[in-house]
């Protein structure tokens, strides 16, 4: 094999794969973009995309496959702080984010800015009270941080059973959109969708672990950035707002709230379409009132915490060559995917501008019924059911209530919508099958490494040989992903609320654990576990009690506004309390504990847990 | 390596303590205050802007970014001074 997936040359030689690598993709987009004039088929099209970018994902991941426990389960520890920078943006930016949030800015307007300010906000939390202390301790999981730190098999099971509760739940949602996408793209049933999807990600992630996962991941974000930020350069330059609309766009966000009266947005729809909705909230305006801002900052908190009790995220850390790399990597992922966050809320405004203002050509509402029913986009999306309309008041005009929409369509769409030629769609496609196979793989990681590492070597067998150590985490991660897959099949909840409530599950479970590890010497053994214990029970709880008024155990009301997307607050707060008053309670731990805390705190000097080769 | 004092170690975590608590005291504002006045702070134009949706959209971001890239270099200034960065003791 010419190439080495580690070494000196190859860190080295890294820029130079990427770049290659990405005029890759750039010339096989174009290459497309000439087909489609030559009169290749849409769907051809958008088959050539999706199996384009699947055949070098797995591709990398064979090249990249290994042997040996270190690079399997942190790649070495030789990701340069740029490069893992660009993973960890595309293990954190999931189908939902890529497919769903500009859609749900453009239906919900500024309540749901909360998911834009809570995702990016949280690597301030990673940054500065965990990853560096988290690397310096040279665990391979997060569970083993917990496992070492505080002692005992026990605190290392619940730690088990946290992260994969909140990892299961998150996977079944990524697993769901992969399943979408392939569906949409290769003209397949959902169910059949799932499993391709399925067989995707495990090509990336079974021989070669997090080093594999590591450098598909670096390949997936390249893809879904561009795949993002292309059609917003396009429309705007279309709609003459310039090459880069984020800065120009307050404009488009004015005037938005100046046509929002006179199109009277905001009166209900007369109608109902099951799954649709239509256009009721103000794009700008936050709602007024206390309960409103708190709803908002409830929200926000979750996500940002929940960020950093996330052990997919975390272990993305684990990866760098020294703790300083780790600090370097967690700014590095924010630019990556603030790239990504703060181009959303440009598309929502620009697609919605299209729609609604009269001045534009693309503009619909306020035409005539006849006229807008007989464009292509809204024939193709109306077939599918994602889109509909309806002439409640029977003047022939569509009125902006009389409009029905699935938001998750608007990323999708948005490209036809402008007129775009239809390359653009398939990228666009592509991107969202990147955005969710990494998360889908580093979740899968996650979990199959901790089961394997925490579970079967340093709990079940301490004296595994290594051979059998790895391919333990090879069956586990197959046995996992089916599982995920079957669960996804039976489409239990929407993707959205799938992925809130992993946040708050991880933040129930392993936040407070994690930090007072290491900024509190006292915390102990008994704590952590109690932590861990009521902060999920408690978590899970409200979550059934919020969701189930009626049952005995349920709630009539949610506790001030704190409703399923939100129960991680509650979770976390008893979590806190437990520990806090279980440690205190309990006696202090022992000498060799405390150096251990000590030593994490400064860069210098060996890891805590001694690497082998 | 030269063995830290514990007086110097003590030290070391203070300062690192320090710009943990000013950091996050800096988030906690563009994070939570900020977005807490939104509805009065939409009445302030900023280029074209409504301000309060400024910061959800793009202000806060950005704040966010920088920060990161400042809190690495200033705690590893912190490490340098007293010698416990890396390359230190990789000797």
């Amino acid at each position: 094999m010419a190439m080495q997936w580690e070494g000196k040359s190859f860190i080295d030689n890294l820029p130079k794969i990427y770049g290659i690598y990405t005029g890759g993709f750039l010339v096989f987009f174009a290459l497309m973009a000439v087909c489609e004039q030559f009169g290749m088929s849409a769907q051809t099209i958008g088959i050539m995309f999706v199996l384009f970018t699947l055949v070098i994902y797995a591709v990398i991941g064979v090249l990249s496959r290994t042997t040996a426990v270190e690079a399997y389960y942190v790649a070495g520890r030789s990701v340069p702080p740029v490069f893992n920078g660009m993973a960890t943006a595309a293990d954190w930016m999931s189908g939902a984010s890529f497919v769903a949030m500009a859609g749900g800015i453009f239906m919900s307007g500024h309540p749901y800015m909360a998911f834009i300010v809570g995702w990016t906000g949280g690597y301030i939390l990673v940054a500065t009270l965990m990853a560096p202390y988290l690397r310096k301790f040279g665990c391979y999981t997060v569970p083993d941080f917990i496992g070492t730190r505080y002692g005992g098999k026990l605190t290392r099971f619940v730690a088990i059973v946290v992260l994969v509760v909140a990892s299961f739940t998150y996977v079944t949602a990524q697993i769901t959109a992969t399943g979408t996408i392939a569906a949409r793209a290769f003209l397949i049933p959902f169910e059949i969708g799932v499993w391709l999807g399925l067989f995707g990600i495990l090509v990336c992630s079974m021989l070669g672990g997090m080093r594999a996962v590591t450098w598909t991941q670096v390949a997936q974000y390249i893809v879904l950035i561009i795949a993002y930020l292309v059609p917003i350069f396009w429309m705007s330059m279309k709609q003459g707002l310039g090459f880069l609309p984020h800065i120009e766009y307050g404009a488009a966000v004015q005037r938005i709230m100046e046509l929002e009266p006179l199109l009277g947005v905001g009166t209900a729809a007369v109608d109902s379409v099951e799954g649709l909705k239509a256009l009721t909230t103000l794009h700008a305006t936050p709602p007024e009132g206390a309960l409103a801002a708190w709803k908002f900052v409830t929200l926000t908190a979750c996500m940002m915490i929940g960020t950093a009790s996330l052990p997919h995220i975390l272990m993305r850390y684990f990866t760098t060559p020294s703790v300083r790399d780790a600090r370097t990597s967690v700014a590095w992922s924010l630019f990556f995917i603030f790239l990504l966050y703060f181009s959303a809320p440009a598309l929502a405004t620009l697609s919605k501008l299209q729609m609604i203002d009269p001045n534009l050509m693309t503009s619909i509402i306020g035409d005539s019924i006849d006229k807008v029913n007989s464009l292509a986009w809204i024939r193709n999306w109306g077939e599918v059911g994602l889109l509909a309309i309806r002439d409640s008041n029977a003047d022939g005009i569509l009125q902006i209530n009389e409009f029905f929409l699935n938001p998750d369509i608007i990323v999708l769409a948005t490209p036809e919508i402008a007129g775009l030629p239809y390359v653009i769609s398939g990228l666009v496609a592509a991107g969202g099958m990147a955005a969710a196979m990494s998360t889908a793989d580093g979740l899968l990681l996650a979990m199959a490494n901790a089961l394997s590492h925490d579970l079967y070597y340093k709990i079940i067998d301490p004296k595994a040989e290594t051979r059998k150590r790895l391919m333990t985490a090879r069956v586990l991660l197959l046995v996992i992903g089916a599982g995920g897959a079957a669960v996804a099949s039976l489409k239990l909840t929407g993707i959205l609320g799938a992925v809130a409530w992993a946040f708050c599950f991880a933040m129930s479970g392993l936040f407070v654990p994690l930090v007072l590890g290491v900024w509190w010497k006292r915390a102990n053994r008994q704590g952590a576990l109690a932590g861990m214990v009521v902060g999920l029970g408690v978590g899970w709880w409200y979550l059934l009690a919020v969701r189930n008024p009626e049952a005995w155990y349920g709630l009539a009301k949610p506790w001030v506004g704190l409703d399923d997307l939100r129960f991680g607050i509650v979770g976390t707060i008893a979590s806190a309390i437990a520990m806090i008053v279980v440690t205190l309670l309990t006696p202090e731990p022992d000498e060799a504990t405390q150096r251990m805390v000590d030593e994490v705190r400064i860069p210098s000097g060996d890891t805590i847990i001694p690497s082998k080769a | 390596m030269a063995q830290l004092s514990p007086a110097d170690r003590a030290e070391h975590w203070r300062r690192t303590r320090n710009l943990m608590f000013v950091h996050l005291a800096i988030w906690f504002v563009f994070a939570y205050l900020v977005h807490w006045f939104a509805v009065p702070l939409n009445n302030i134009n900023f280029f074209g802007w409504p301000l309060g949706y400024y910061f959800s959209a793009q202000g806060s971001l950005i704040v966010f970014v920088v920060q990161l890239f400042l809190f690495a270099r200033q705690q590893h200034a912190i490490d340098v001074k007293f010698g416990v960065e890396e390359n230190n003791n990789k000797g």
